[in-house]
């Protein structure tokens, strides 16, 4: 058993520092109101116990002008802290533009992470230094809470919508990486390492594809995920009756059913692939595409959504399918080859009317990706 | 209130009177009272039971602490432990103990009434609040919950298997009756005052109920909805609160928060309407600024409901959400300074009293201040994102509701021991266990807020992630061992006080009230006859004369409202 004494947290973040000047200036009210009340009430104590001859006369019950004088200094202080928090705060809730962007599922007990370039990792984060991370989070069940105390960030993962929280590394290291809002059983051992790098040698584990070896982009495991659910019978290149197209779709304004409008962001992206129905386009009924809820999983769910962002700048046009946005170079090169076409819209729907063991069966390649996903869930 | 009709009791009377104690002995009497006094009784013993059961898991939760790996439990039983240790602690001790105890005894007494305005409802209010406990000890004894004393779903709706359905509704049966006892007090302090019994003539001890019984029966209600809403997700499957039935697990947070950030105030108001006694009791003083006291009360009570919000400053609520909710949380910390710089100026020229109730208060002033203000850390915005859900948060609400509130329930016990029984208990054994606590609880406590400060979440049985903190949480197991014993040993001695204890005087401390008007015990109806209030509260003489003599109150005539200046408001 070995015992060290530390008394403060690293300072590893780029708002680390200025989190500590916030806490040490509470600290120091913390101190002196304290230790003021303390001696105040033990020097008051002593001098009129009972029995000691000292002056007690002209006793005043009450004073509004005292209670007034010793209400405005915490009155005062307090609204200061709340500036300093308060500024603190926005510059830990808004993220910088340039992020690296960095994908996080929550799910009893573990940590699941999608790097850009496709590399996953479990229970293990790696960063660089010196450059602003954001991580879009979201969980699979209950919520948990991202916390890397050396960073002093925190957020909740939440089932159902994405958050997000951003960080700067300062210093190369390994950190804390701790779920920090109690989720079930093994709530205590849901957790692992942050590795911050200097940016060179991350760069370089990027290139060697992290820890095993190179793997798919999230684009590109997107655009299959895109086609081994036949997303593609009825969103294509152009809008039709049956769907519209989704070139372009990611971050535009939508105009809904009931005449809203609402920005195609992650969330609302998310929400559009596994419950369709709760947010209609305007021109397509209730009904038209059916829930994926139960077919796509959150990390899967993630890939679709950059999918969908890097076809963003594509803008419909002409008969051009989405094969012809791969074509062009702008779209990662899915192997689009393994999608079975299905010629007949009747067809289509029998398609998703069917259970997912039939999608399996007719898509040896798809199938097996499946799997390999699950493996990361376990 | 020197001016009562009540003659003095002999101190010491050799042939027992008649009080509400011995007026009649069978079970059914104590079972089908009416009598607020024994009412009282009947909760100490309920809430007592809870603090013990809630300290033995308590226990059990220290212990496993001790090393990063465990000592003896699973996970799941430790998270089934510290559940149960918040359900009890919160639900079945500190929400009823100071009101439902000393509430029940001497609101009544100190307004000069002869009980609550509704006595059957009373009564009723602990049948309701002893449902509630059985209905928790069946979820604790078929398996136990394991989802945290404060619900959150999707974890209580969905995905927990441990018995949340049984442990809701013994959270819901304790919330009803503190509702009960909320109407019950309400309609007490506005309609049974005696004649001359102004509102600026009520002792803070009732102004501060006042204000948690409109905590009670405006934030209640919230929770109890809220716990039933979890119950038809969890039973029915109707999504309300978990997204995979199209539900919001934030809105959770918002109506749970809604009730249970007022609650916080429930379980301090009173104490500090305790400490508001203690210190004019002991000091021989009227309180200083009473007013600002008394209203003070009210400002906490009114503004705790608009606060619940900083609880979920790193939950998804919006940016702009978090900046109001901060902002009003900075407020509400001017009421309370308040109160701590009134006390001190209460003692300034008074005639201090060292007697075990008044190391209670001492105590209480050092250790609800440092709860108080480390409550600045966590409404401010920028650094609880770091602080939240961590061993920080578990120290601030330690030091504010065991520091303040249970230590209260202590100073309130010691101080209304002799008035409730009537038997004297050991002065310098009641000093040893109040240092004790207050050693103990710093010891317990002040390391928690380090290892917070350096990211240990709270409710983390193993800590290997963080093996770093064990120093830390041996200190703290070492300091509950002390706190522990400083709760036994007052167990000791006021059991053996009552069987040999002195028979206590009227007025033990020479305190001002009309409490201390009437015998030790009281009869069954209080007063013989509805006293008139003819003084000002905490009407102490400021020339002492009135120490260490045992007050004669005397008849002074019956004007219920004097023309002297000075006694008006």
């Amino acid at each position: 058993m070995k015992f060290n004494f530390p008394f403060a947290p690293e300072e590893a973040s780029t708002l680390a520092a200025q989190h500590d000047m916030v806490f040490y200036t509470i600290t120091a009210l913390t101190v002196f109101f304290t230790l003021a009340v303390a001696l105040v009430v033990l020097v008051l104590v002593v001098r009129y116990r009972h029995g000691n001859k000292v002056d007690r006369s002209n006793l005043v019950h009450h004073s509004d002008k005292l209670e007034i004088a010793w209400s405005l200094p915490p009155l005062f202080l307090g609204l200061v802290v709340f500036f300093f928090g308060a500024q603190l705060y926005v510059a830990e809730r808004v993220p910088p533009k340039n992020c690296y962007e960095v994908f996080v599922i929550g799910k009893q007990w573990m940590w699941h992470i999608q790097h850009p370039n496709g590399i996953r990792e479990n229970n293990t984060l790696h960063i660089p230094v010196g450059k602003p991370v954001k991580l879009t989070m979201i969980s699979q069940d209950v919520i948990h809470a991202f916390y890397i105390p050396e960073f002093r960030t925190q957020f909740y993962v939440v089932p159902g919508r994405y958050t997000q929280e951003w960080f700067q590394a300062t210093q190369p290291g390994t950190y804390h990486m701790l779920c920090n809002l109690y989720c079930g059983t093994q709530h205590s051992e849901m957790g692992g390492t942050v590795v911050a790098m200097a940016p060179q040698d991350f760069a370089k584990w990027l290139q060697n594809g992290g820890d095993d070896g190179m793997p798919q982009t999230l684009e590109a495991r997107g655009a299959e995920i895109f086609s081994r659910n036949a997303c593609d019978n009825c969103h294509t290149g152009v809008s039709t009756e049956r769907g519209p197209t989704l070139l372009g779709v990611a971050g535009s304004t939508q105009v809904l059913e009931d005449g809203t409008k609402a920005v195609a962001d992650q969330n609302y992206l998310r929400e559009a692939i596994l419950h369709p129905s709760s947010k209609l386009v305007k021109g397509y009924p209730y009904g038209t595409m059916p829930e994926y809820a139960q077919q796509i999983s959150e990390d899967d769910t993630l890939a679709l959504i950059a999918y969908l962002k890097s076809i963003s700048s594509i803008t419909a046009q002409s008969q051009g399918q989405n094969v012809a946005a791969v074509q062009s170079g702008i779209v990662p090169a899915a192997p689009m080859v393994t999608k079975p076409r299905m010629a007949d819209g009747a067809l289509a729907t029998e398609h998703f009317a069917k259970t997912s063991t039939v999608q399996e069966g007719n898509l040896a390649v798809g199938a097996l990706a499946t799997e390999k996903g699950d493996e990361y869930k376990k | 209130m020197s001016a009562t009709i009540v003659k003095p009791a002999e101190p010491a009377a050799p042939k027992a009177a008649k009080n509400y104690l011995n007026a009649e002995h069978t079970l059914k009497s104590w079972l089908l009272t009416g009598d607020h006094k024994r009412i009282a009784i009947l909760y100490l013993i309920g809430v007592s039971f809870f603090f013990l059961l809630g300290s033995i898991f308590a226990g059990l939760i220290r212990i496993e602490l001790t090393s990063p790996t465990g000592v003896m439990l699973e996970s799941e039983t430790y998270n089934k432990v510290f559940t149960a240790h918040g359900l009890t602690m919160i639900f079945f001790f500190l929400v009823p103990s100071i009101p439902a105890v000393f509430g029940n005894f001497f609101i009544p007494i100190m307004i000069g009434a002869r009980d609550l305005a509704f006595p059957r409802l009373n009564l009723l209010s602990w049948y309701v609040y002893m449902l509630g406990g059985f209905l928790f000890l069946c979820a604790l004894v078929f398996g136990g919950v394991d989802t945290g004393w404060t619900f959150y779903t999707p974890l209580s709706s969905l995905y927990s298997n441990s018995q949340v359905t049984l442990a809701i509704l013994g959270a819901f049966m304790a919330g009803m009756s503190s509702i009960l006892t909320g109407v019950n007090f309400i309609a007490t302090i506005h309609k049974m005052r005696a004649p001359g019994m102004t509102w600026f003539r009520l002792p803070l001890f009732v102004w501060a109920h006042y204000a948690t019984a409109l905590i009670m029966v405006l934030g209640t209600p919230v929770v109890a909805i809220t716990l039933l809403l979890v119950l038809f997700e969890r039973v029915f499957k109707i999504g309300i609160f978990s997204p995979e039935l199209g539900g919001d697990p934030i809105l959770f947070q918002h109506m749970f928060w809604f009730y249970s950030h007022p609650a916080v105030y429930i379980m301090i108001l009173p104490g500090m309407g305790v400490q508001s006694e203690l210190i004019a009791a002991f000091c021989r003083k009227k309180i200083f600024g009473y007013q600002f006291v008394a209203f003070s009360s009210l400002a906490i009570a009114a503004l705790g409901f608009v606060v619940w919000g900083h609880h979920m400053f790193v939950s998804s609520e919006s940016m702009y959400q978090g900046l109001v909710f901060s902002l009003i949380s900075f407020i509400v910390a001017v009421p309370s300074a308040i109160k701590i710089f009134n006390w001190t100026a209460t003692i300034y020229k008074g005639r201090v009293h060292l007697q075990t109730p008044m190391y209670y208060a001492l105590s209480f002033m050092g250790l609800f201040t440092l709860g108080g203000l480390t409550g600045l850390y966590l409404s401010c915005l920028g650094t609880d994102v770091h602080l939240t859900n961590t061993y920080f948060v578990v120290a601030h609400f330690h030091y504010v509701m065991v520091g303040g509130g249970v230590t209260m329930f202590m100073g309130a016990l010691h101080y209304w021991w002799p008035k409730m029984f009537g038997r004297m208990y050991s002065d310098s054994m009641g000093k040893i266990s109040a240092i004790l606590t207050f050693v103990g609880f710093n010891l317990t406590f002040f390391p928690q807020f380090v290892m917070g400060w350096m990211g240990m979440p709270r409710r983390y049985h193993y800590y290997y992630l963080t093996p770093e903190f064990q120093p830390y949480h041996i200190a703290s197991t070492l300091g509950a061992t002390v706190l522990g014993l400083g709760f036994l040993l007052p167990a000791c001695y006021l059991t053996y006080s009552l069987i040999k204890g002195e028979a206590a005087p009227p007025n033990p401390w020479g305190a001002h009230g009309l409490e201390w008007d009437i015998p030790s015990p009281p009869p069954s109806h209080n007063f013989e006859e509805i006293p008139i209030v003819m003084d000002d509260v905490y009407d102490y003489p400021e020339d002492g004369s009135d120490d260490d003599t045992p007050i004669e109150r005397t008849e002074k005539g019956l004007d219920p409202l004097p023309d002297e200046g000075g006694h008006h408001r």
